[in-house]
């Protein structure tokens, strides 16, 4: 008989996410993992500040707060400390894309031997829905209350793509989790990402196509079809850089 | 031994085995030392893409319950407020050197002394201090290095060796011989649990109104303490003197000159050098306040430590300051002439 | 208090920190209280140089030294710049070579020496600066082999080995002229 059960690596603690949000499932897929792995012992979490800033609460391995947009410097000097453990950083697309761009880019660069699972839902969630770097063209939030102009305020940044430039990174590939499939195909990148990282080599970044129904102004069901109908589109899924598979062929 | 390079090994010294930082001078010979050293005894010397990356990279390996520092100067210690404002919020220790440079902005690479407020009153958001030591000597560079860590540790927060330019660059012998204590127990670090206890949590987050005053409350009953055990100061013929003189760092040092020249004309005047910055050394001042007939500030700035010299004395005698700033260091013969204006009768 | 306060002054690569960190390395063989302070930022590379040096039987209050007892000129400005700041009665090396005109001071003791033609009749061209301090060390009583041998190997490093002797003659070659 299969019983449903919570991962060990999630907390009891019941999450503060909005109905619909995919939050929930990206965490749990990321606590699926680290049971699997059996590392939950070893792992070093560092949660953002947007809405999954309280993720320390959430996961059972111990968790780091850091200020906007620092975690992947937070990792670096975790690791750098305790190499033998596993650090990841969780973290949202402003924290990342915008405030944090320096230090994502250069911890790729540095090919840092961490895990960061990247949410983009396109929106600044936990301040209420502004503009975020990676808000799509024309997609109306309350700072583009006209839909994004990018004769004014530029393009949507590409973080995979633009992170497959350089030397640096080991792993990097886009996901989404808005249906069984994609779910199924994240759990595996997300593993991949660790288990590189438990293997040294190096850094890993999964990009999560997410959603955010309430500042979307959408059921999560729309809110899901957004997801493929808008996002993925401009975000396609798909592996962008593998060193390792690339050095075996 | 040149200042920087007495800071970097006395960290060493003192177990620190992780430096971050980012180029800017008149402090880079501590990352080049460390650059050098680290590497050799096993420890990580990175250089980071920011001053505000090398001070996240600081609070993370804080969180291990490591020792580990980075270095800066004015500008770029203004870019690491930030992640020190939420080393205070999370209790974790940590060093950090300052090697002042004239400001504001850009500013200019000459020694200065105009951080004081930054250090010890306006370092970034938040009710939090930071500990703040002034050396006066490249002896002193390296046995505050040490003491920072020791008492970083102990008080869980940021300590911050308050150095400038002529300090960081000046070459005087020093004898690095240490008993280090590194003993402090840390159960609350983040190293894993090892599936063995509940996982700990590093954070400065605390929604609930009630918590977050709660924390503040149980912090600053730490800073009391640490008024209490560890203010240092240093008084030079103060016993009979008439004016007293008030200086840290290298304005101490010119300070004496001018007071021993004072001296020997008869003038009846005494040095008080605050050796810590926050805790203020409160008492000496109060005393002071009592007896002397008035107190010259000398500073290399437009008059910061001035403010506090004058809360701690209660106002009861005239402060006066003696200052060059941007960069500017005050001569003895400036010091002199206000101690012998002083002399006579005070403001002029 | 004795307290002799040294300022060197010249261009960046002539070894202006260098003669004042043997000095002081020197002072500080012979047990006596030291300190060495570098002019710092653009100026080291290509502009004035200076340094202060102080040696003194009692602890250095400031390091910072604005009228030296001896001034080590090795250009012109230097000169121009820190002539007037000589103490009355101090002492100051000039490098003839690079300075053409006489100190106007009528109150202190001036030594001039011929020292970057010395340094390249003597195929050294760049340890001008280490005959003036032999020149300073002889006219200050204070050319002891012991002392200076301490010091050499102080500031120069193991890399640099071969440099001790030339080092050395061109502080003898000082001392002689």
């Amino acid at each position: 008989m299969v019983v449903f059960d919570k991962p060990h690596a999630l907390t009891d603690v019941s999450m503060h996410y909005c109905p619909g949000c995919t939050h929930g499932i990206i965490h749990r897929l990321v606590a699926e993992v680290i049971d699997e792995l059996g590392i939950e012992g070893k792992t070093i979490g560092i949660a953002p500040v947007g809405c999954s800033v309280m993720a320390y609460d959430y996961f059972n391995c111990d968790m780091i707060e850091a200020a906007h947009g620092r975690a992947p410097a937070v990792a670096t000097g975790v690791k750098r400390a305790l190499p033998e453990n596993v650090v990841f950083t969780y973290q949202g697309d402003g924290d990342l894309a915008s405030i944090g761009m320096a230090e994502t880019v250069h911890s790729a660069a540095r090919n840092e031997n961490i895990t960061i699972i990247f949410v983009n839902n396109a929106i600044y969630g936990m301040t209420g829905g502004q503009m975020a770097p990676t808000t799509l063209p024309e997609q109306v939030t309350q700072t583009s209350p006209y839909g994004r102009d990018v004769n004014h305020c530029g393009f949507p940044i590409k973080v995979c793509e633009m992170l497959a430039t350089l030397d640096g990174p080991e792993y990097l590939e886009r996901v989404a989790v808005n249906n069984v499939k994609n779910v199924k195909a994240a759990k595996k990148a997300i593993k991949k990402a660790f288990q590189n990282q438990v293997e040294g080599k190096g850094f890993s970044l999964i990009e999560v196509v997410s959603s955010c129904p309430t500042n979307w102004g959408m059921t999560p069901k729309k809110a899901l079809e957004w997801v493929e109908e808008k996002m993925i589109p401009y975000y396609p899924l798909g592996v962008y850089k593998d060193r390792s598979a690339k050095e075996e062929n | 031994m040149k200042g920087n390079e007495a800071i970097a090994e006395a960290a060493i010294i003192a177990g620190c085995r992780h430096y971050f930082g980012y180029p800017i001078t008149p402090q880079t010979e501590i990352a080049a030392y460390m650059a050098k050293r680290m590497p050799k005894i096993g420890g990580c010397f990175l250089q980071a893409e920011s001053e505000i990356a090398a001070i996240n990279m600081v609070y993370g390996v804080a969180a291990t319950g490591k020792r580990v520092m980075t270095s800066s100067s004015s500008p770029g210690i203004s870019l690491k407020g930030e992640g020190i404002s939420y080393l205070a919020g999370a209790d974790l220790p940590s060093l950090i050197v300052n090697v002042q440079r004239g400001g504001p902005g850009l500013g200019g690479i000459q020694p200065s002394q105009s951080d004081y407020f930054q250090a010890t009153k306006g370092t970034a958001h938040g009710d939090f201090h930071m500990l703040v030591l002034a050396p006066a000597s490249v002896q002193e560079m390296a046995d505050l290095t040490v003491k920072g860590f020791e008492l970083a540790d102990k008080y869980r927060m940021t300590a911050m060796v308050l150095a400038d330019g002529t300090m960081g660059q000046m070459m005087e012998p020093v004898s690095l011989d240490y008993e280090v204590k590194n003993t402090v127990e840390k159960p609350w670090a983040t190293t894993g649990t090892n599936m063995e206890r509940e996982h700990n949590i590093v954070n400065s987050l605390f929604l609930s109104p009630e918590k977050l005053e709660e924390e503040n409350f149980k912090r600053y009953d730490r800073y009391k303490l640490i008024e209490e055990n560890e203010t240092m100061y240093e008084e030079y013929m103060m016993e009979d003197a008439e004016i007293c003189v008030s200086a840290f760092g290298i304005a101490s040092r010119v300070a004496k000159n001018a007071i021993n020249e004072a001296r020997e004309m008869g003038i009846k005047v005494g040095l008080i050098r605050p050796i810590t910055l926050w805790p203020f050394p409160k008492a000496p001042f109060k005393k002071a306040g009592e007896k002397v007939k008035s107190i010259i500030s000398v500073e290399l700035s437009m008059g910061q430590m001035i403010e506090d010299i004058r809360l701690a004395s209660e106002c009861k005698v005239p402060v006066t300051l003696c200052n060059r700033a941007g960069g500017m260091i005050p001569t003895p013969e400036q010091v002199l002439e206000a101690i012998i204006n002083a002399n006579n009768g005070g403001a002029k | 208090m004795s307290a002799t306060k040294f300022l060197f002054a010249g261009f960046g690569g002539q070894g202006i920190l260098f003669s004042g960190k043997f000095l002081a390395y020197k002072g500080l063989i012979e047990d006596k209280q030291v300190s060495w302070l570098p002019s710092y930022g653009p100026e080291m590379r290509g502009g004035t140089a200076s340094c202060s040096v102080i040696l003194s039987d009692t602890p250095v209050g400031s390091p910072i030294v604005s009228n030296p007892d001896v001034l080590v000129a090795m250009n012109l400005p230097s000169l121009d710049k820190y002539e007037d700041a000589v103490v009355s009665g101090g002492t100051i090396f000039v490098d003839s070579t690079l300075i053409e005109r006489k100190v106007k001071r009528t109150d202190v003791t001036v030594h001039y020496i011929p020292a970057t033609a010395l340094a390249d009749q003597n195929g050294m061209p760049t340890l001008a600066n280490m005959i003036i301090v032999g020149k300073v060390l002889k006219e200050l009583n204070e050319f002891n082999e012991e002392g200076i041998n301490g010091a050499l190997g102080k500031v120069i490093s193991a890399r640099h080995a071969n440099m001790l002797d030339f080092n050395l003659k061109a502080l003898k070659i000082g001392s002689e002229n």
